[in-house]
């Protein structure tokens, strides 16, 4: 249990998904001109994290997986080549299908994510995630809480950076540095403050 | 023959994917603090647009529009798998150092973006191109990026020293910010307010005008 609950706050501070890794960062430096889209953005990247993470969880260890296969009587067979195809598949389907049950049991809240549900199939940090799920070789459980823990780590910035730059468009920017230049220094200065969490040991 | 040119070299300064598009930002960031590494990935990245823009021109006129994204995605996908494994292949290091980032190419907003907006209105041959010029942008901001980020916080080029460092007994003092991460966020921020100083036209509109101040007793 201590084990999940430190990978869980390593996956929200210590390796933010946007600050730490840069993932998801066309869509964080797009939409977060305003606070509230920015946080209906942030839910829905936490949902699709939570569930897309643990099923390429289940993908990889029963199919792709180095003897994975042994139970089909394919002792040996390494498919694990064919994972970012898999993954990228798995991922727009859980999308389709998530747009679709909100759409049917949850108005109100496909409604608040409206636009932003297809977009997040072209997230980085959606398919970063999965990758580094691989990569660290996480077993189920430890996947669902990365899944959420890292979700919830983007949300948490990109809500942050919309704060800013909702103050910031007062401000007086020279001209060259107006918009996407002041606002990549604003995201430096962020990544920094993000930075004194590497230290923490848990 | 000039419109070859413009297709080409216009993404390099007048209409950077990087720094005008907000397009294919999150690997700029993360592969560049060593030169070789960001070249890499700029010949991977390039090599993958200018395919992925062939093949969906070819295949334009044949895929309905209701499924097009899932089309591009596998097309994309598929090359994807084979510049990883080709990496694994023939230059292993690189490949572990840039670890996810290789598999991120699928999800690189410049390859969906330019496969969108324009491979599927033109023939291939000119896809190609555009592919290619677009990958160009995209190369020269990462160059750019890894050359100050390697020289400035190593002292290296290349892994080849260029300013001696204190600790072999020279006299440059490496800026270690400059190998961590933030720093890419600053150099890019640069090398955008650098481009259009340049190129005027790209300055955005501010959003508002701050009124001259009208009490000038208070300003004293």
């Amino acid at each position: 249990m201590e084990h999940l609950i430190s990978l869980f706050v390593k996956a929200v501070f210590v390796e933010n998904m946007a600050l730490a890794f840069f993932l998801g960062m066309c869509t964080f430096l797009a939409l977060s001109k305003k606070v509230e889209t920015a946080i209906g953005l942030g839910i829905a990247v936490i949902i699709v994290l939570a569930v897309t993470v643990p099923v390429n969880n289940l993908l990889y260890q029963n199919l792709l997986a180095e003897g994975a296969l042994d139970w089909a009587g394919l002792p040996g067979v390494d498919l694990s080549f064919l994972g970012l195809l898999s993954y990228i598949g798995v991922i727009a389907a859980i999308v389709q299908i998530l747009e679709m049950t909100l759409d049917k049991y949850m108005p109100a809240l496909y409604n608040a994510l409206g636009v932003f549900l297809p977009l997040i199939t072209v997230n980085c940090a959606i398919m970063g995630a999965s990758l580094f799920m691989v990569e660290r070789d996480y077993n189920f459980s430890e996947s669902v809480v990365y899944g959420v823990g890292a979700g919830i780590g983007w949300a948490l910035a990109i809500a942050a950076l919309a704060g800013i730059r909702e103050k910031l468009k007062y401000s007086d920017v020279p001209a060259g540095l107006r918009g996407l230049g002041i606002t990549f220094i604003t995201v430096g200065l962020m990544s920094l403050g993000f930075m004194s969490f590497s230290g923490v040991q848990l | 023959m000039s419109e070859v040119k413009k297709v080409l070299f216009g993404p390099i300064l007048a209409n950077n994917p990087i720094a005008l598009q907000i397009l294919g930002i999150c690997s700029a960031l993360a592969v560049t603090s060593s030169l070789s590494v960001s070249l890499v990935m700029a010949i991977a990245l390039t090599m993958v647009t200018a395919f992925s823009n062939f093949f969906i021109a070819i295949i334009r006129n044949h895929i309905p529009s209701s499924i097009r994204i899932i089309v591009q995605m596998i097309i994309i996908a598929s090359l994807v798998i084979v510049v990883d494994q080709i990496l694994k292949a023939f230059a292993f290091e690189i490949s572990k150092q840039l670890s996810v980032f290789v598999g991120l190419i699928i999800t690189n907003c410049i390859v969906m973006g330019r496969a969108e907006a324009y491979a599927m209105k033109n023939g291939p041959v000119m896809s190609f191109l555009d592919g290619i010029g677009n990958g160009l942008g995209y190369s020269a901001m990462l160059i750019v990026v890894g050359f100050f980020r390697e020289l400035l916080g190593a002292g290296k080029l290349f892994g080849v020293e260029i300013f001696t460092t204190i600790q072999n007994g020279g006299w440059y003092q490496p800026n270690g910010l400059m190998l961590l991460p933030p720093s890419a966020f600053f150099v890019i921020g640069l090398v955008i307010w650098a481009l259009r100083t340049y190129k005027k036209e790209q300055v955005e509109e501010p959003e508002f005008k701050i009124a001259a101040n009208s009490r000038t007793q208070e300003a004293m």
